[in-house]
């Protein structure tokens, strides 16, 4: 008999506890997918929000701590000063990361701890029954904002790649969708290519997962994707922001005085303190924010 | 040869910390315990260590989180207003069965209040602090030397039973310069932690540290082990200090700072006649209310003495149930009482003239 599907060994056999139509499982998947096959499961711990994955650790079979609301980064970051060498990721929703937890991701960005972020974007707070996020579209109706999102009211959207793209030290920062084939493949290089950074220990990465909140945004599975499609992507438009990876390589290769191999590289940041790549130039990540900037505007 | 040096109180901290085998410190300035981040800034560099200035105290908080569920010995310290904001951590802390030490050298409230000394986070100290039916084993030290050890012992106990541990002192011993002795080596009773995150190599389950269960059953069952063990703590660790308690007409209880002003107070008040004890609680939480009912047995009144408007003295008043009479003696904002201030007091307790 030949197989050909099965689970990645990285996810338990606990089924999800998400909604129907809800990507949170596409996108544990493909953390787990990533981790198979760098064959980096062993190594990896996870660190698990305040919001509907709360408790992946119940799916993920890496050792996993559950993080206060927001405090992720903090924590990782402290997971990743006593165990350089291991594969360190928070995965945390958008109130999560964009509201209540501001201050640790951008300064666990600018510090540019050896970690990776995997921030799932459904624009609205799933786990408290559908109030407004900070990535919550103008106009876009939420419990909070019953009469859609007012900018003299509740302010803008904050476009967090973007934002943690003026900072100097992430090595890698992309934004990619769960909407599509297409668009989940996508998102599957990018989190893999993430690992792989943090693997050379080249600095801090994360990547940014548009997803759907059918159950709170009212709308059936499919219209949830088109949704994201036709409303989400024009103001979180898809893309690399940062990509400074040959840049972090060819100074770490330096500031080691030895090939950034996986054990060195992270072992010669450990060593350091501050980032290789904390010090390299800001023009790629500077080029791509402002990409996307006009991708936004246009 | 045992090294004998004059130091300052919060560097004495840092320096027993990194002695306890401490090689990760997370922290965020503020007036009057900074020594310590200043401290540990200059030494874990040089010894392999991580120190952190953190963009707050909350963010501090949980890398020491993040570093005691990873297996490190790890601390944080702050002062009042630091400490408020550290509680969420602390609550979490708890649940999570997360061992570590945190230091809080009080400065005068509420609010922003004063860098001066006072002891008015008692309260927030010894009932939690911060959301949930949980305990931090509290240390009072009163001198440098005690600051020293305490501090290694801190690490020891959180170890051995999964909590955290605070070392509570106010600014006027974290700014003393006084002089310490340390040991030649230290004991450090290592656990074993099969519980922390370090990855599964695929060898074994994944370990997961966390504080949420929902599940009403099995979260009964958590806060059942946790004040299980909170009763082997104050079975096990309770420490106190009495001085000149047998024969005492009348009981003086206070701690850290204010118990130094008491030995003097036992001084004076014997060239009037009378006879004054003193019980120091070393652990304020466990609370030794056992010694408290056993050292006040023959006194006619207890006074408790604090740098606050009145906290350990219910505490006092709930070990001796009525038993004594309790007075209460305090200052706030930074004030100190004089001796002839207490012994005044001592005098109308005992219905003599002042």
């Amino acid at each position: 008999m030949k197989t050909v599907f099965k689970k990645p060994h990285a996810l338990t056999d606990t089924p999800f506890h998400y909604c129907p139509g809800c990507t949170h499982g596409i996108i544990h998947r493909l953390v787990a997918e990533a981790l198979d096959e760098l064959g980096l499961e062993g190594d990896a711990i996870g660190v698990a929000p305040v919001g509907c994955a709360y408790n992946n650790y119940e799916y993920f079979n890496c050792d996993v701590q559950q993080a206060a609301h927001g405090r992720a980064p903090a924590v990782a970051t402290g997971i990743k000063r006593v165990h350089p060498g291991k594969i360190v990721f928070t995965y945390q929703g958008d109130g999560d990361l964009a509201a209540i937890g501001t201050a640790e991701i951008v300064h666990a960005a600018a510090r540019g701890e050896r970690i990776t972020t995997v921030f799932v974007n459904n624009a609205i707070y799933g786990m408290t029954s559908g109030q407004m996020a900070p990535t919550t579209l103008l106009g876009q109706v939420t419990s909070t904002s019953p009469t859609g999102r007012k900018p003299e009211l509740h302010g803008y959207p904050i476009n967090i790649c973007e934002m943690l793209a003026t900072l100097d030290a992430p090595v890698y920062i992309e934004r990619v969708a769960s909407n599509s084939v297409k668009n989940i493949n996508s998102a599957k290089r990018a989190i893999k290519k993430a690992f792989e950074i943090q693997r050379a220990g080249l600095g801090y990465t994360i990547v940014e997962v548009l997803s759907t909140c059918p159950t709170n945004w009212g709308m059936s599975p499919i219209e949830s994707m088109k949704w994201l499609e036709e409303n989400m992507i024009k103001r979180y438009p898809l893309g690399v922001f940062r990509d400074r990876t040959a840049e972090a390589k060819a100074s770490a290769a330096a500031g080691a005085g030895v090939g950034a191999g996986n054990g060195a590289g992270a072992e010669a940041g450990a060593a350091g303190g501050a980032s290789a790549a904390a010090v390299a130039g800001n023009g790629a990540g500077a080029e791509a924010a402002r990409a996307g900037q006009e991708a936004r505007n246009g | 040869m045992a090294e004998r040096l004059l130091m300052k109180g919060n560097e004495v901290i840092a320096e027993a910390a990194i002695r306890a085998g401490c090689r990760h410190y997370f922290g965020y300035p503020i007036t009057p315990q900074t020594e310590i981040a200043h401290y540990m800034a200059k030494k874990m560099p040089e010894i392999g260590g991580t120190f952190i200035q953190a963009e707050s105290e909350v963010a501090a908080i949980n890398m020491v989180y993040g570093a005691a569920g990873a297996g490190a010995r790890a601390m944080t310290s702050s002062s009042s207003p630091g400490i408020s904001l550290k509680q969420e951590g602390l609550s979490y802390m708890a649940c999570a069965e997360l061992p570590a030490v945190i230091v809080n050298i009080m400065r005068c409230g509420p609010g922003l209040g004063g860098i001066m000394a006072a002891q008015a986070d008692y309260f927030q100290a010894v009932k939690g602090g911060g959301h949930g039916d949980y305990h931090l084993v509290v240390l009072a030290p009163n001198s440098v030397q005690e600051l020293y050890e305490l501090t290694v012992e801190a690490f020891n106990i959180a170890d051995r039973y999964r909590v955290v541990a605070m070392i509570l002192g106010d600014g006027m011993l974290g700014q003393m310069m006084e002089a310490v002795q340390f040991k030649d080596s230290e004991d450090i009773r290592k656990c074993d932690k099969g519980w922390a995150t370090t990855g599964t190599g695929l060898e074994r389950p994944h370990n997961v540290i966390t504080s949420i269960d929902t599940v009403p059953e099995r979260l009964e069952a958590v806060n059942n082990r946790l004040q299980a063990r909170y009763r082997d703590i104050a079975a096990n660790e309770t420490r106190v200090e009495a001085i000149n308690c047998e024969g005492a007409d009348i009981i003086i209880t206070a701690f850290g700072t204010v118990s130094r002003i008491i030995k003097n107070v036992i001084a004076d008040a014997e060239k009037e006649g009378v006879r004054v004890g003193l019980i120091r609680p070393i652990t304020l939480w466990p609370f030794p209310s056992q010694a408290i009912r056993d050292y006040s047995a023959g006194a006619k009144a207890v006074l408790s003495v604090e740098l606050n408007a009145g906290q350990m003295v219910e505490d006092v008043m709930i070990a001796l149930a009525g038993a004594k009479p309790v007075y209460f003696l305090g200052r706030t904002g930074g004030m100190a009482p004089t001796q002839l201030e207490i012994v005044g007091k001592i005098k109308d307790i005992l219905g003599r003239a002042s």
